[in-house]
């Protein structure tokens, strides 16, 4: 394993810097440690391609979410001085699964602890399995999937981002808080439509609403197949107080808002969006967050960026706290009930021992505010208001627990 | 709209208008000010009535108030026009504007009088505001979000908090520089200072406590925790702190915990929970000494508390959204 490199003093001023401006405590004769942080998402992913950019499709990424472990990055330095540290991003955009593990192997190698992957959930699910037994810890900065913190939970794997159950549990809430009991769900054709829907099924049952039917949809203007591509069609000949659209293409949803046959709110993939994070909050000093972001990016802040934005913020405040690099104390902080993570949204956050997940409050938001947070008041829970929203121990199917106490 | 005459751009902003009276030093009226963030006023009551006495026009979203040494002005700082107004205390009405501020939440006042020490929240830095040059002489990059400065009595030192860092930055006055980062709790918002200059409390919003710094040495020598009844963890949110007159006691305000801890300075231990009102921020200390006043920013209006009672006596209404709270005592 190679040695982990060690920086030579400096405190670079800053660029283009007024006279003014006067550095930052003198570190000249301090030896600041590189603590990098991996990143690691495809070279081509059509998540990014600029046609789906523009559009700015809500609840889903406005741009590559390193732009939020950049922000973090950025607010790290002082912590890294006082800490003898020098954090650091090392983004890899690779091709696929092969190259993602090669590079995850050549991360660890050397010396790099900790990896943001901006993956799909089989990929993700791909590499914890490779790496497990490693001194290694995995963020999953960007993948829904329930499964990934269910049956295929793994001990090194952390997610940042909701799952899809706590998306559709805060949906779940509003909608049983308004007493929009009667719920028609639309499900479109590809794959990940069905998994949405799955879980939004399962969140249903949970807080108590009725499914009243379900349609499938395609996206078209074909008049053959308008029973499937016309929403008001679609949504006709039934009674229903919200209409559900799980659509991961986005598109359909996104114009089926207003254009459903009843006067009802659209909810799901597009109109009443659960997201990790908007930029129109505005509480708990969300303003400087997004303000930040912006600056850094140029476009408003999304639930992606905040989720590479979070897990970079974990490292650094275990750095902070345990005073000390050394991989098994961060880890074990970073998972620990101690850690005060701050992300902004009103309630202290950590992450949760069954199954690696952040719990988190959820935005429930338009395209331009947010409406509610949930979860929202009255919705308890023994241990901690955070867990309604997702999976609690008893309906977890991660065996990771189960296994550790077998140990 | 309300009427502002600078934001019609045509008044003269005055130059200075100190030395139309003698240089005595002014007695102080015991008058209360009160800045409102949503309404873009500073209220003024009477010390003794508590009855308003007068409202006073300022720029977009005021926050931090301070007087001058010599009380004949009244420093505002209004975050979003980028500016510091200069309320006469006299004249009751503001006078001249330092603009090109970015974004000032809290600010101190050098001992002499001639120095603003400014944090710029968005823009991550630490300014040294001249106020008669009208300009900046240095700024300095800090950790994200800076709040809370204090500068002592002898102008040598300032301590600034970085609320995303997690530490108190102690600057030299005199070098310009970053002497000491000190890591404290989650989000230090704001300090006190002891009357002996060694003790240095600054509060912590996200850790629910107050970290005592030694000052000799800048570390942290005790952390005290609130836990007031009913309340979760992350809703007990220290922010105000205000040492009382004689010593005995640091009173902390706990935002969304909606009381003001009383805390004996000698033994550390929090002595009692008052409550006040939604969301309680600033605080002040009466002229007399007798009664606390707590700014409640989601309740608008203000708390007066009995210190000898521990209780609450009335609140008031004091604006939309009050932020700071001070009192025009006698000059320093």
């Amino acid at each position: 394993m190679a040695a982990s490199l060690r920086r030579g003093a400096l405190l670079c001023l800053l660029a283009g810097a007024a006279a003014l401006v006067q550095p930052g405590i003198a570190t000249a004769q301090q030896d600041l440690e590189a603590f990098d942080f991996g990143y690691i998402g495809w070279n081509d992913d059509p998540r990014y391609s600029e046609a789906r950019i523009e559009r700015e499709y809500q609840g889903e990424p406005w741009g590559r979410p390193i732009d939020g472990a950049r922000v973090a990055i950025d607010e790290a330095r002082f912590p890294g001085i006082a800490a003898g540290v020098k954090f650091g991003l090392n983004e890899q955009l690779v091709a696929n699964t092969r190259e993602v593990l090669e590079t995850v192997r050549r991360m660890r190698d050397a010396g790099t602890r900790f990896i943001l992957l901006d993956l799909p959930a089989g990929t993700v699910s791909r590499v914890a399995e490779e790496f497990a037994g490693d001194d290694l810890t995995l963020f999953n900065v960007a993948a829904h999937d329930d499964r990934l913190r269910g049956a295929h939970c793994q001990a090194n794997l952390l997610h940042t981002i909701p799952s899809d159950a706590m998306r559709n549990d805060a949906l779940a809430q509003y909608l049983v808080s308004r007493q929009w009991d009667d719920v028609l769900l639309l499900v479109g054709p590809e794959r990940a439509d069905k998994v949405v829907a799955k879980s939004f099924q399962r969140s249903a049952k949970r807080f108590g609403l009725k499914i009243v039917g379900t349609r499938d949809f395609v996206l078209g203007n074909n008049p053959r197949e308008r029973d499937r591509n016309n929403p008001k069609l679609l949504t006709s000949g039934v009674d229903y107080d919200a209409v559900y659209i799980a659509d991961t293409q986005s598109e359909f949803a996104r114009n089926a808002n207003f254009a459903i046959q009843k006067p009802r709110p659209v909810v799901g993939s597009a109109g009443l969006v659960a997201q990790a994070w908007h930029w129109a909050w505005v509480r708990h000093g969300a303003r400087q967050l997004n303000n930040r972001l912006e600056k850094k990016a140029d476009r408003h802040m999304t639930g992606y960026d905040w989720a590479a934005w979070v897990a970079v913020k974990s490292i650094v405040e275990a750095v902070q706290r345990t005073e000390s690099t050394d991989y098994a104390k961060l880890a074990a902080y970073v998972r620990g009930d101690e850690i005060n993570l701050d992300g902004f949204k009103g309630y202290r956050m950590g992450f949760r021992d069954w199954d690696g997940q952040l719990r988190q409050p959820m935005l429930l938001g338009t395209g331009n505010w947010v409406v509610a947070r949930a979860p929202l008041d009255g919705f308890l829970h023994p241990d901690n208001y955070l867990d309604t929203l997702g999976f609690d121990p008893r309906e977890s199917a991660c065996r990771l627990a189960n296994e550790k106490k077998g140990s | 709209m309300r009427f502002n005459p600078y934001k019609q751009g045509r008044l003269a902003v005055a130059a200075a208008l100190l030395a139309a009276s003698p240089a005595l030093l002014a007695a102080g009226t015991g008058n209360i000010y009160v800045s409102s963030e949503d309404d873009d006023i500073v209220t003024v009551f009477d010390g003794e009535s508590l009855e308003k006495v007068d409202t006073i026009e300022v720029s977009e979203r005021p926050r931090w108030l301070a007087f001058s040494p010599d009380h004949k002005k009244l420093y505002v700082a209004c975050g979003d026009e980028d500016s510091i107004d200069v309320i006469d205390v006299a004249e009751g009405k503001v006078t001249d504007r330092l603009t090109d501020i970015d974004d000032p939440e809290i600010f101190a006042i050098g001992p002499d009088g001639k120095h603003l020490f400014i944090s710029n929240e968005d823009d991550a830095q630490f300014s040294i505001y001249d106020i008669a040059g009208k300009k900046a002489v240095t700024k300095i990059d800090v950790g994200q979000e800076p709040e809370g400065v204090l500068v002592t009595p002898d102008g040598k030192t300032a301590y600034v908090t970085s609320e995303v860092a997690n530490m108190v930055h102690v600057v030299n006055l005199d070098s310009h520089e970053i002497e000491a980062n000190i890591v404290v709790g989650n989000r230090p918002r704001r300090f006190a200072l002891s009357e002996d200059g060694n003790t240095l409390w600054v509060t912590n919003e996200l850790s629910g406590s107050v970290s005592l710094i030694d000052t000799q040495t800048n570390e942290v020598s005790d952390t005290i925790e609130f836990n007031p009844k009913g309340f979760r963890p992350e809703d007990v949110t220290p922010v105000g702190i205000k040492l009382s007159d004689d010593g005995s006691h640091a009173y902390v305000t706990l935002g969304r915990a909606n009381h003001v801890a009383f805390v004996n300075v000698k033994s550390h231990e929090v002595e009692d929970y008052v409550l006040v009102g939604d969301r309680a921020w600033g605080i002040a200390q009466s002229r007399d000494g007798k009664q606390l006043y707590v700014t409640n920013g989601l309740s608008d209006d203000m708390s007066i508390v009995d210190i000898a009672q521990r209780k609450t006596l009335r609140s008031i209404a004091a604006g939309r959204v009050p932020h700071s709270v001070v009192i025009d005592t006698a000059a320093e």
